[in-house]
């Protein structure tokens, strides 16, 4: 079913507003913005879980959403295709953001662990995990945050991803071993 | 990496990684930076464009023949 019909919007002025946009309409744009720039910021936030950096990257996502317009198939629908391109801004985000912190994080020494009580030891590991999350690699970071953590759909995600199901779950299962091997390497058994 | 394994893995993904709110709504109108964006960078073709007119141009090149029939269909 198509965003419009489900949200209440009348279907036809949606369809032409599809197909506005496809010819390059801005003021067709800027109405297809509003009615999906929250599906768009709140599938962003999911996956790098920071409300400024999902701002960041939903105005990215639309840019370059406004610069595939021509590609554009209103049949295909509007929300499918807006989410694609934001998992792929995301992704770009996340190579660069990680090229970053490996440079920081060699300068970074890890505090010294000392008679931690049992709530200090949970927020510890609570903390490596995150960190050791962090250190897996953007495309199996993107598929475990999307399918375990937020439980959605292998489908979604993968259409999301524009790979296969069975793509999406190989890509859980390698974040999940690499993530285990990385906190053992820390200490902690899962 | 068995089952168990597996699962408590994924129990501390879930406890390492802060919940988000799944109404959550950006804190402010980003219209603004989406407008700002596109007048700053200018729509550009995208590189398979570039690539399909290299490769006509090659076909033409290599293919002079096939010159008409190109120019038929465009």
């Amino acid at each position: 079913m198509a965003w419009g019909a489900e949200t209440g919007v009348d279907e036809r002025e949606y369809q032409t507003h599809l197909l506005a946009f496809r010819q390059g309409d801005v003021d067709a744009f800027e109405t297809l913005f509003r009615q999906h720039q929250r599906a768009v910021y709140g599938w962003i936030l999911r996956m790098v879980r920071n409300p400024a950096i999902a701002e960041e990257l939903t105005s990215e996502s639309f840019w370059r959403i406004y610069r595939a317009h021509a590609r554009f198939e209103p049949a295909r629908g509007f929300e499918g295709w807006a989410r694609r391109i934001a998992t792929h801004a995301t992704l770009d985000w996340m190579r660069t953001a990680r090229a970053e912190r490996q440079l920081t994080e060699e300068l970074v020494t890890e505090p010294v662990a000392s008679a931690l009580s049992d709530a200090a030891v949970r927020a510890e590991i609570r903390a490596k995990t995150a960190r050791a999350f962090e250190r897996l690699p953007p495309k199996l970071r993107i598929a475990a945050v999307l399918a375990v953590v937020e439980d959605q759909p292998h489908k979604e995600v993968a259409q999301a991803l524009g790979i296969s199901v069975a793509a999406v779950k190989l890509r859980v299962f390698r974040a999940l071993r690499l993530l285990r091997k990385d906190l053992e390497r820390q200490g902690i058994r899962p | 990496m068995n089952t168990h394994d597996e699962d408590r893995v994924k129990q501390l993904l879930h406890e390492a990684l802060p919940p988000v709110d799944p109404n959550a709504e950006p804190a402010r109108d980003l219209w603004p930076a989406v407008l700002t964006r596109m007048d700053a960078r200018p729509a550009m073709p995208p590189w398979f464009d570039w690539a399909l007119m290299g490769g006509l141009l090659g076909l033409a090149a290599f293919f002079p023949s096939a010159i008409p029939v190109l120019l038929y269909y465009l």
